[in-house]
């Protein structure tokens, strides 16, 4: 392997990397406030992917039924649970929020779409469509068993993951897209060429780290967010709600990865069931922050784009087969580094 | 309900499987065969994580490796399919094993993403590598002969699948009422119990990971040579999923869960097969498996327990005979009164730049109830810790009988004689009174792996069984010994704690704050049974908070104050020390 080579696969790693990273951070966000390891972040990346490249192909996403869908369910749960506690003078918040809101959004989507928006648009009307979808999710899947186990979440997590790949091919059909470049800026650094697609994947992950920061330290929100990671029971009795935080904390998270979904998007082919190994993948990044740390979830997400582009360059058939089997040294690594509850899984 | 009837069920379950392929169809035998195949995964799947605690998505791959080193073996090779079955299974226990050691000591979660990682890993490989027929699998794989005799069709076949469901079942429970069997129950909860029983935890979890993987690899040669193809898809990460969710519904803490939760799931997944397409024409497919995670998840929000136990709660309890006198189990050679038993000697320990115990000395000798106390903070716990192997010291050297123990782990402690309890009660409320007890006298017995399974262990059971009931008897608990622990209230769970760790026939009982939320009845009970042990020239180490229960009792007590010690003396000259006043009052006015 020549430096020039080397210098190549360097790049195009940073670049895969950095949108790992995204997913990786949104990972640790849900994880520090919930403790749900919410594995389909990815599929949220891949979706997002999906539905820009509908809304270029002058076609109305899917996304918008899934949301229509999950909207309604996520009413009737919510309903449900308020009769049975007996609030039923919450109802109309929860039917402004779960019902009202969500339909809203692909409303304003369908009328903005047959205006034939220009591309900046259409990003943002990609993103409005798939941020409902992990907090509706939340509500249905993960609020019931808020106080299980982070084994008993990590299972319904994969369990979900399944199902959003099997609707993802339902609301999205089995072809592969890939879209547009963002841009076709490329220069040339130190004999490399880089494209201007691999500096905006940068540039996107370094911003929205830089604005994560912000927002956790510099508003009350934030603190929130970081209180409920702290101690859930500490903090709801400073009168935080700890499903508010979980629904902000999901807002974020699928923001951040439907933006690497977006960045993704012209680089690679995505299918509907392309999520799993890019959420995996952030997720071994994650691991590597300890799952606690964003910092360490972006920089271990870099490593982790940058192992695969050099063990794609060996073998590309074996590259997931590498990335996969590193993931247990880091395991053990992070195991023996964290003070642990080991009492976790008393009965 | 008897055991009697129990066996009977049984009998006649086995009865009905046995009459089964005469009376289905074809179709049926063949799903009922898929049945008997999942089935042993789920078994070890529960062996592995209703029992032990861990839980696994990568049990398919272990799956494929049998299967397809017994095509490698037979297709490829053109071998027998014994030897395919051989192959198959050493092979995935050597690559369990080798998994095992490096990821079992990982906690919780951290475990769970490992299997993942080497499930996915694994699933990759058989899709990649050469000779494995990449994605186009192993074809013309021959059957399975006995003799001359090949087992072709279905209900051939089904007669070794459902042989073997059953003969793992039995010696499963066998196993689950067994030494090590009980150990692996104790696993779900954490190590620290386990550890403080002188059970190595690492070694029995990668014992029950290994067994798990075994099972694993004969569900593989039999769906190898069943089926007679093979391909990747089968043992990649979503089947991994389907049977960690075949375990849950059945019920992950029962072996008989796993095979009722195969047949749930299969039957199911047949069923959705049928009736979805009625539904939505033409997208049946997706829809399956969206219905699929979806039923999971609502089982998982609403009836976690499974079914199997469900049902088992209303059924009457099984009645059982009081364990019967048996030879006792051998006894260690216990210290002579008065001689010294343990020596810590300028012990420090230090967490980052706070010193929790500095230079701290003291003696307990044979036959004597020696108090530590202090104020909160005082460095009692970590003391206690130090003690018994669940921190290292820093600096300084604990020795125990005679032996230097500073460095040894938890485990070697509590087989070198000291037994302990916990401030916060450990206890497997699932497991009655007389088995936790029985945990106690684990380093004292010997029966093994397959001695157990096989019931070869029946003569030290009957003795482990007999002393756990005298020991129960001892501490004044011996008239209910099938309760369930976790039905006792607070104080007489800290009496059993006792009478466990007296199983364990110790030569030093060390007490994490024994009378921590008793009540004052409660206490005083206390108080006299640990009298009585004193006058069974039992020595005994109490960390203490409660003054008045231990200046009643103990013979001498050694004061720590911000991790270094203050005095040591009787109890009379304890209570008049002025610097203990002042730790205790804040200074004497």
């Amino acid at each position: 392997m020549t430096s020039d080579i080397a210098a190549i696969l360097a790049i195009d790693g940073i670049a895969t990397g950095a949108v790992y990273a995204l997913v990786a951070i949104g990972t640790v966000l849900i994880f520090t406030v919930t403790r749900v390891i919410f594995i389909p972040f990815g599929d949220i990346a891949a979706f997002t992917a999906l539905t820009l490249a509908a809304l270029d192909a002058k076609r109305f996403p899917g996304t918008g039924a899934l949301v229509v869908a999950l909207a309604c369910l996520a009413t009737l749960v919510e309903i449900i649970s308020l009769v049975r506690n007996g609030d039923i003078r919450l109802l109309p918040r929860a039917l402004l929020f779960y019902l009202a809101i969500p339909l809203a959004v692909v409303g304003i989507a369908w009328l903005v779409m047959r205006m034939d928006p220009p591309l900046a648009v259409r990003l943002v009307l990609a993103l409005m469509l798939i941020t409902p979808i992990a907090p509706l999710l939340d509500r249905i899947v993960f609020r019931p068993i808020a106080d299980g186990t982070v084994l008993l979440l990590l299972t319904v997590s994969v369990a979900l993951h399944f199902a959003l790949v099997g609707l993802g091919l339902l609301f999205f059909g089995p072809e592969g897209v890939r879209t547009e470049p963002l841009t076709s800026f490329s220069t040339e650094f130190a004999g490399v060429l880089i494209s201007g697609q691999t500096m905006l994947i940068v540039l996107a992950a370094l911003v929205f780290s830089g604005l994560l920061y912000l927002f956790f330290d510099f508003t009350l929100v934030g603190k929130s967010l970081r209180a409920t990671a702290v101690n859930r029971t500490g903090s709801r009795l400073m009168g935080i709600r700890p499903a508010r935080a979980g629904t902000i904390a999901y807002l974020l998270g699928s923001l951040m990865a439907g933006v690497s979904g977006i960045l993704i998007a012209p680089v690679n082919t995505v299918f509907y069931d392309s999520g799993f190994l890019i959420g995996l993948k952030a997720f071994v990044g994650a691991i590597v922050g300890g799952m606690t740390s964003y910092p360490g979830a972006a920089i271990g997400a870099v490593g982790v784009g940058i192992l695969e582009s050099f063990a794609s360059f060996q073998s590309s058939a074996l590259k997931d087969v590498i990335v996969f089997s590193l993931l247990i040294p880091i395991l053990l690594w992070r195991s023996l580094a964290s003070l642990h509850s080991e009492e976790e899984i008393e009965e | 309900m008897t055991r009697l009837h129990v066996q009977l069920a049984a009998v006649a379950a086995l009865a009905c499987l046995a009459l089964a392929p005469l009376v289905l169809s074809p179709f049926s035998v063949t799903l009922m065969n898929y049945i008997g195949i999942y089935s042993l995964v789920a078994i070890g799947l529960a062996l592995l994580t209703g029992v032990g605690g861990i839980v696994s998505f990568g049990q398919a791959a272990f799956v494929g490796i049998a299967a397809y080193a017994t095509a490698w073996v037979s297709a490829l090779n053109g071998q027998s399919p014994w030897l395919g079955l051989l192959f198959g299974v050493a092979l995935t226990c050597g690559v369990a094993a080798v998994l095992g050691v490096v990821t079992l000591r990982l906690q919780g979660h951290f475990l769970s993403l490992s299997t993942v990682a080497w499930g996915l890993a694994i699933g990759f490989l058989f899709g990649n590598v050469e000779g494995l027929g990449r994605f186009n699998g192993i074809s013309s794989i021959p059957p399975i002969s006995i003799g001359s005799f090949a087992l072709v069709s279905s209900a051939q076949i089904y007669y070794l699948i459902w042989g073997i469901v059953a003969l793992v079942l039995l010696l499963g429970y066998n196993l689950l009422d067994s030494r090590l069997g009980r150990a692996m129950r104790a696993l779900r909860g954490g190590n620290t119990l386990v550890e403080s029983l002188g059970i190595n935890a690492f070694r029995i979890k990668l014992v029950t990971f290994v067994i798990a993987a075994c099972l694993a690899s004969l569900s593989g040669w039999l769906y190898a040579h069943m089926s007679r193809f093979i391909s990747p898809g089968p043992f990649d990460a979503g089947m991994g999923i389907e049977y960690l969710m075949m375990t849950m519904v059945g019920g992950a803490g029962s072996l008989l869960g796993g095979v009722v939760g195969a047949a749930i799931v299969t039957l199911l997944k047949n069923s959705v097969q049928d009736y979805l397409p009625l539904i939505a024409k033409g997208a049946s497919g997706q829809l399956e498996i969206v219905a699929f995670s979806a039923l999971f998840i609502l089982f998982l929000q609403w009836a976690r327990q499974g079914i199997v136990p469900s049902i088992a709660r209303h059924l009457p309890k099984i009645r059982r005979e009081r364990p019967q006198p048996a030879p006792p189990l051998p006894r260690r050679p216990q210290p002579t009164p008065g001689e010294l038993l343990l020596k810590v000697d300028g012990a420090e320990r230090r967490f980052g730049g706070l010193v929790a115990v500095n230079n701290v000395s003291f003696e307990v000798r044979s036959g004597e109830i020696l108090a530590v106390i202090g104020p909160n903070g005082a460095g009692k716990s970590t003391m206690f810790n130090c003690l018994t192997g669940a921190l290292r010291v820093n600096k300084g050297e604990i020795v125990f009988a005679g032996r230097p123990i500073t460095r040894d782990p938890q485990s070697r402690i509590a087989k070198a004689g000291v037994a302990r309890t916990f401030q916060h009660v450990k206890l497997r409320p699932r497991m009655s009174l007389l088995e936790n007890v029985m945990l106690g006298t684990h380093s004292r017995t010997r029966a093994g792996l397959l001695a157990g399974a096989f019931r070869l262990n029946r003569r030290e059971e009957a003795s482990a069984r007999h002393e756990a009931l005298l020991q129960l008897e001892r501490v004044g608990l011996g008239d209910k010994p099938f309760e369930l622990a976790g039905n006792l209230p607070l104080g007489n769970q800290r009496i059993l704690e006792i009478a466990r760790a007296l199983a364990a026939d110790p030569a030093l009982l060390v007490l994490d704050e024994p009378a921590a939320g008793l009540r004052r009845q409660e206490k005083l009970r206390l108080a006299e049974l640990l009298r009585s042990l004193r006058a069974d020239h039992l020595t005994i180490l109490i960390v203490e908070h409660d003054m008045e229960f231990v200046m009643s009792l103990v013979d001498r007590i050694v004061v720590l104050d911000f991790g270094s010690k203050l005095c040591e003396g009787v109890p009379s000259a304890i209570r008049s020390d002025e610097r203990v006043q002042e730790a205790y009052l804040g200074g004497v006015a």
